[in-house]
């Protein structure tokens, strides 16, 4: 229970040329998930390199939260769910049954579109977990604590409350608040469902900037449904569709290719439908 | 035409608003009433010497110390037992129970069937059950436990509304960050639903501490102090159903026992909506 108490491995510098050179970090092939009968999406076959920011884009209920869900295999908690196919991280097989979840899931952070901060003070909100993963050290506690909290930009915002509740901090406030909950843990990747669209343009702003500096030092995978956000900070981006009624991955590539040049008609469709 | 339109509205408002005032009204004046009688006739004959002093010539004189020191230690053995376990079915029907397994809506009807039983039920059942099959006679730790069986339906329910309160992202967010069920549970899952408890806690603590029929079977009604759980104790309520049933001339005593109860009632839920505004919250948010 070691790896949090030391440093973060700094080797994936902050800056876009890192994901020039592909280098794989998750491997999914031929993904399927169902709720019950239900098919939520099928064949998904996707490679998401590490450092680098991927977005994932598509209609609503076309499996986008879903599908984030295999790769901390919170799906998991859902009974029904069944998932097949293979999931790779890292050569860790995900969905294998003796895969250690606890450790796959401090290792995959998760960010939630509504922020869910826990009804504890901000202090401990980033302790407790910390604590569970085997931290017991005071002072270690409080450097991990406000290295996280500066890592999101809200240590001199907080810095003076830290012992108030968290649920008194802003929206925005709030979702860096989860980032920095999950950083402390010194994540490798990081899921993120629609951080921003619960937040107001302003918050919003903020928590894509912060987005935007986590490149390099985190493997992200980025829900969104807004575009333009997309294209602003995405390297990859994929694009799921429902055909069907089966959520489907039907293009996949660098950002700049998928939004300027689509080669499948509709994704030509769906950029352009939203723009206009 | 027109006067109907705007009139008739008026006229409904104005019964709307007789029907929810009068009703309001008249819920607060019988309690006003009752509460009132009571502390007229009672409140001259409380004193320490009262709450302390045993009963004398069947309880028409001296007090109710012993009947009080029954009253609380069959209310302890009564949650001692209910808590635990009252806690442990929530926690088991909401989180490791799906909703629609047999197992599940069995032990729900079951208890929604319980809490509907009258009491007297229950006392002969703990009769049957404790005093006579377990041999524990008429006692104490008889009483406690009947009362536990019929407080742990009401206790149970509210505590798993209390759990299905708890936002759903709790359990999500807590999974995503690697945190076990059982620290889930225990760290955020089990003070979220304390108000839920508390609740259940007041109501079935109100319950016991009334209860009469099912603890003349199972406590019984000796009025010396008891000297261990095994002994019979007379319950507060027993008393007072004895000394205005029973009892000629005990009406005096039996009002101020009345009063006593009472204050014992608001004194427990005051304490225990304390408790869930400010003690326990304060600590949940901070600690
Ligand atoms: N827990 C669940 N149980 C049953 N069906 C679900 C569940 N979660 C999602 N679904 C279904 O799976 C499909 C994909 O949902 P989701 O992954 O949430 O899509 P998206 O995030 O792209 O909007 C939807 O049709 C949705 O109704
Ligand atoms: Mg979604």
């Amino acid at each position: 229970m070691t790896p949090i108490a030391e440093p973060r491995p700094q080797h994936w510098p902050e800056a876009k040329p890192a994901c020039c050179k592909p280098h794989p970090f998750v491997d999914v092939d031929r993904l399927s998930l169902h709720y019950g009968e239900k098919s939520a999406f099928q064949d998904v076959t996707l490679s998401i390199s590490r450092g680098c920011i991927t977005a994932l884009v598509g209609p609503s209920g076309c499996g986008k939260t879903s599908f984030l869900t295999c790769l901390n295999r919170l799906t998991d908690l859902i009974p029904t769910c069944v998932v097949a196919g293979r999931i790779t991280i890292d050569k860790l097989d995900v969905l294998a049954p003796q895969t250690d979840v606890i450790q796959l899931r401090r290792r995959i952070g998760m960010i939630f579109q509504k922020p869910n901060p826990f009804p504890l003070s901000i202090r401990r909100n980033l302790e407790f977990p910390l604590r569970e993963h085997g931290m017991r050290d005071r002072t270690q506690l409080s450097s991990a604590i406000e290295t996280s909290l500066r890592e999101v930009g809200l240590w001199d915002e907080v810095k003076d409350r830290l012992d108030f509740p968290a649920l008194a901090l802003s929206g925005g406030q709030q979702q860096r608040l989860c980032i920095a909950r999950s950083l402390a843990l010194a994540p490798e990747m990081l899921l993120m469902d629609e951080p921003c669209s619960a937040l107001d343009p302003i918050s919003s702003g903020v928590v894509e900037d912060l987005i935007v500096s986590l490149r390099g030092r985190y493997t992200i995978l980025i829900v969104t449904h807004n575009l333009a956000q997309a294209r602003r900070i995405a390297d990859y981006a994929a694009l799921f569709w429902v055909q069907n009624g089966i959520g489907r991955l039907i293009e996949t590539g660098r950002a700049k290719q998928l939004f300027e040049e689509p080669r499948n008609p509709l994704t030509t469709a769906y950029i352009s439908g939203i723009r206009g | 035409m027109v006067e109907v339109a705007t009139q008739q509205p008026n006229t409904r408002e104005w019964l709307a608003f007789v029907l929810v005032w009068g009703s309001a009204v008249l819920v607060t004046a019988t309690f006003c009433w009752l509460l009132g009688d009571i502390i007229w006739h009672g409140l001259s004959h409380l004193s320490w010497i009262f709450l302390t002093a045993p009963p004398e010539n069947a309880g028409r004189r001296g007090g109710i110390g012993p009947i009080l020191v029954s009253t609380f230690l069959i209310l302890g053995v009564c949650l001692a037992v209910s808590l635990p376990i009252g806690i442990g079915t929530a926690v088991l029907l909401v989180e490791f129970t799906s909703d629609h397994s047999l197992f599940g809506r069995l032990t729900r009807r079951s208890l929604d069937v319980l809490a509907g039983v009258p009491s007297i039920v229950f006392g002969l059942f703990g009769n049957a059950f404790f005093c006579k099959t377990l041999g524990l006679g008429f006692s104490i730790l008889s009483g406690g436990l009947t009362l536990a069986c019929m407080v742990l339906p009401i206790l149970i329910r509210s505590t798993e509304e209390g759990f299905r309160a708890v936002p759903s992202n709790y359990r999500l967010s807590a999974a995503a960050l690697g945190l076990s069920r059982t620290t889930t549970l225990f760290h955020l899952l089990l003070p979220a639903a304390v108000p839920g408890l508390l609740v259940g806690l007041v109501l079935g603590v109100g319950r016991a501490i009334a209860e009469t029929a099912a603890l003349i079977f199972t406590s019984g009604y000796v009025d010396r102090m008891p000297e261990s759980l095994l002994d019979s104790g007379r319950a507060l309520s027993i008393h007072i159903f004895d000394l205005s049933m029973n009892v000629s001339g005990g009406d005096a005593n039996a009002y101020a026992s009345a009063l006593v109860l009472i204050i014992l009632l608001l004194i427990i839920n005051g304490t225990v909506s304390w408790l869930a505004t400010y003690g326990l919250h304060r600590k949940i948010v901070t600690v």
